[in-house]
């Protein structure tokens, strides 16, 4: 197993936050506009830079994704902000119908995604989000791992072309990737090569992922962790050859079982390669109050869940 | 320029000519709301908006138009076509299998003079915000014109709309509200009465007018009047009051042509009521 370590723990919130002001000094095009939430979604380095180009829309998400669409009109690039449920949930039909089936521009910037939100419980944590962005045609959908990952996902955002689902989180999470990695929408990240079973992972889970694939490997059993960053367009290319090696799957996400990573992947292999495989996801449920890590372990997205479902899966393939 | 409205008026006549032949030539389509919002479309394509035809989405440095009630389609394409966006043959495919004219307006299928998909209702006004501020950012001085129905103001997201635009001086946006009084169901009052929508429409901050949206000279005096109060400070909205189908006796008036076609019968007593001396598509 290779070996991660971190010397830094930070919100991916605020990597999207340190990126938005990077891609808006990159690119005069670049705009921001919130929903009453710049706190949160660390907005305030961009507005202290950039005041012209920051849009205050006031607790009206879906004016907020009109108003995206017609900025698009003209070449802006709108980087709207609030917490993922706003941003998906309540505005579906104002992203289904003025941004994505109009193929406008606008980078949907999504934070508190989950359970990880916490304390405010299940009317804010959304694990519906990236079921919902999925289905629409053209969306991209991206959920990075840590800072350095959202930081550069951001500014990869920016160049191009299309609408964007980025959705990130709000507890602080340790800082393990590259912080100069360029950042490739639809490239899979190989986070370590192993033979005996495949784990997929994206958002928060990655660093669970890495922590199961230590113990996995005083266990003996040598796992092979994928980060898939891009849920859509989905890197087929690299599941299809990493369980070509391993013959069995666990995927890994901060969201609901149905509709999430595992089905796409799942989608993937039942056309291709079908093979065992194991969901750690939110079983079909809705969250609740609670501080991050306990939700996560009540909810089954800790390593130790992780393993339990590497070793599930290991036994069904050797059946 | 002064208007030319004998041309206007010949041009409305054809318009709704391709009107109700385009929905009955598929059977479907909603030719009240269209027929009623006719002079209206024409005074803004053929007088009104500084527009081009060499279809660009950017619209830079042009007058852009988005319809928010997105059901009056026939309307829209048929002005679109007349004024030059793209051949008035292609109005043939209304609404057919392959055809760049859905049955909403959409960029989807590229139809030149479309900058937004519409037909979900509520939308158009924050799209229009959205294009009048980057027309801003980019030191654009052209305006940005936008049409929605009454029973529109329904939609919670319009009221949202009317809030964030005088508070950020939107001023180079005129509005427009298609006032016919009618919806799917019925009357609006009815259904769910608007109210005084003047006193509404101003209680947000907006410059409010009215006009005769049926009358070609009015229409023209209200869009130039609001062109005239546009850039001092505050978003335009026009209260247009309309008759639902006007131009054809038996539709005018009524919520029950919201969304039907009419027969071949219906057909010859509409185009019966609708000479003119321009070519049918």
């Amino acid at each position: 197993m290779k070996k991660y370590s971190f010397t830094e723990k930070k919100d991916t919130r605020s990597g999207f936050g340190a990126g938005l002001l990077e891609a808006g000094k990159k690119n005069e095009n670049v705009v921001a506009l919130c929903a009453d939430l710049v706190g949160s979604l660390k907005m305030e380095a961009f507005i202290k830079e950039f005041p012209e180009r920051f849009f205050q829309i006031g607790i009206a998400e879906a004016n907020m994704m009109g108003i995206a669409a017609g900025m698009t009109i003209g070449g802006k690039i709108p980087f709207t902000g609030t917490f993922a449920n706003f941003s998906t949930g309540r505005v579906y039909d104002q992203i289904r119908q003025s941004i994505a089936y109009s193929d406008k521009n606008v980078k949907i910037c999504a934070s508190h995604a989950g359970l990880t939100l916490g304390e405010d419980g299940a009317t804010h944590q959304i694990l519906e989000d990236i079921g919902l962005m999925k289905m629409l045609p053209g969306m991209t959908v991206i959920n990075p791992c840590d800072y350095n990952q959202t930081k550069a996902a951001t500014i990869a955002i920016a160049d191009h072309h299309g609408p964007v689902y980025l959705r990130f989180g709000r507890p602080v999470v340790p800082i393990f990737t590259d912080p100069d990695q360029k950042f490739e929408i639809g490239k899979a990240w190989m986070v370590n090569e192993g033979k005996d079973v495949s784990i997929f992972a994206t958002g928060h889970l990655v660093w669970e992922a890495i922590l199961a694939g230590e113990k996995l490997a005083e266990m003996g059993i040598d796992a092979e962790i994928i980060n898939i960053h891009t849920i859509k367009p989905l890197d087929e290319a690299a599941i299809l050859k990493s369980v070509a090696k391993t013959r069995c799957v666990v995927t890994c996400e901060e969201h609901n079982r149905l509709g999430g990573l595992g089905d796409s992947v799942a989608q993937v292999l039942v056309k291709n390669d079908p093979l065992p495989q194991e969901y750690v996801a939110v079983d079909d449920s809705f969250g609740e109050s609670g501080k991050p890590a306990e939700l996560m372990t009540k909810y089954g997205l800790d390593s130790e869940n992780i393993i339990k479902a590497v070793q599930k899966v290991i036994a069904r393939k050797n059946k | 320029m002064t208007a030319d409205l004998n041309k206007l008026t010949t041009v409305a006549k054809q318009v709704r000519r391709d009107i109700v032949r385009m929905v009955h030539q598929c059977q479907s389509g909603h030719p009240g709301g269209s027929l009623g919002c006719t002079d209206f479309l024409v005074a803004l394509y053929f007088h009104i908006m500084n527009h081009k035809t060499d279809f660009n989405m950017d619209g830079t440095n042009e007058d852009l138009f988005f319809l928010s009630n997105g059901h009056i389609s026939p309307v829209f394409y048929s002005v679109l076509a007349r004024s030059g966006y793209f051949d008035v043959s292609e109005l043939a495919t209304f609404r057919k299998l392959d055809s760049r004219l859905q049955g909403h307006p959409t960029t989807h299928e590229g139809l030149p003079g479309i900058r937004i998909a519409s037909g979900s209702l509520g939308q158009g006004l924050s799209v229009a915000i959205g294009a009048a501020l980057t027309k801003k950012l980019n030191n654009d001085s052209s305006l940005v014109f936008t049409l929605h129905g009454d029973g529109e103001l329904q939609e919670g997201q319009i009221w949202e709309a009317a809030m964030f635009a005088p508070h950020n001086k939107v001023d180079n946006l005129i509005s427009t509200i298609d006032y016919n009084g009618q919806q799917i169901d019925g009357p609006t009052e009815k259904v769910l009465s608007l109210g005084n929508l003047k006193a509404k429409w101003e209680a947000f901050g907006w410059d409010v007018m009215e006009m005769n949206g049926n009358d070609l000279a009015d229409v023209i005096r209200g869009l130039e009047e609001a062109k005239s109060r546009a850039f001092k400070g505050k978003p335009i909205m026009i209260l247009m009051t309309t008759n639902m189908g006007h131009g054809v006796d038996f539709m005018m008036g009524s919520h029950k042509w919201h969304g039907v076609a009419p027969n071949d019968e219906q057909l010859q007593q509409a185009l019966d009521q609708l000479v003119c001396d321009m070519q049918d598509y």
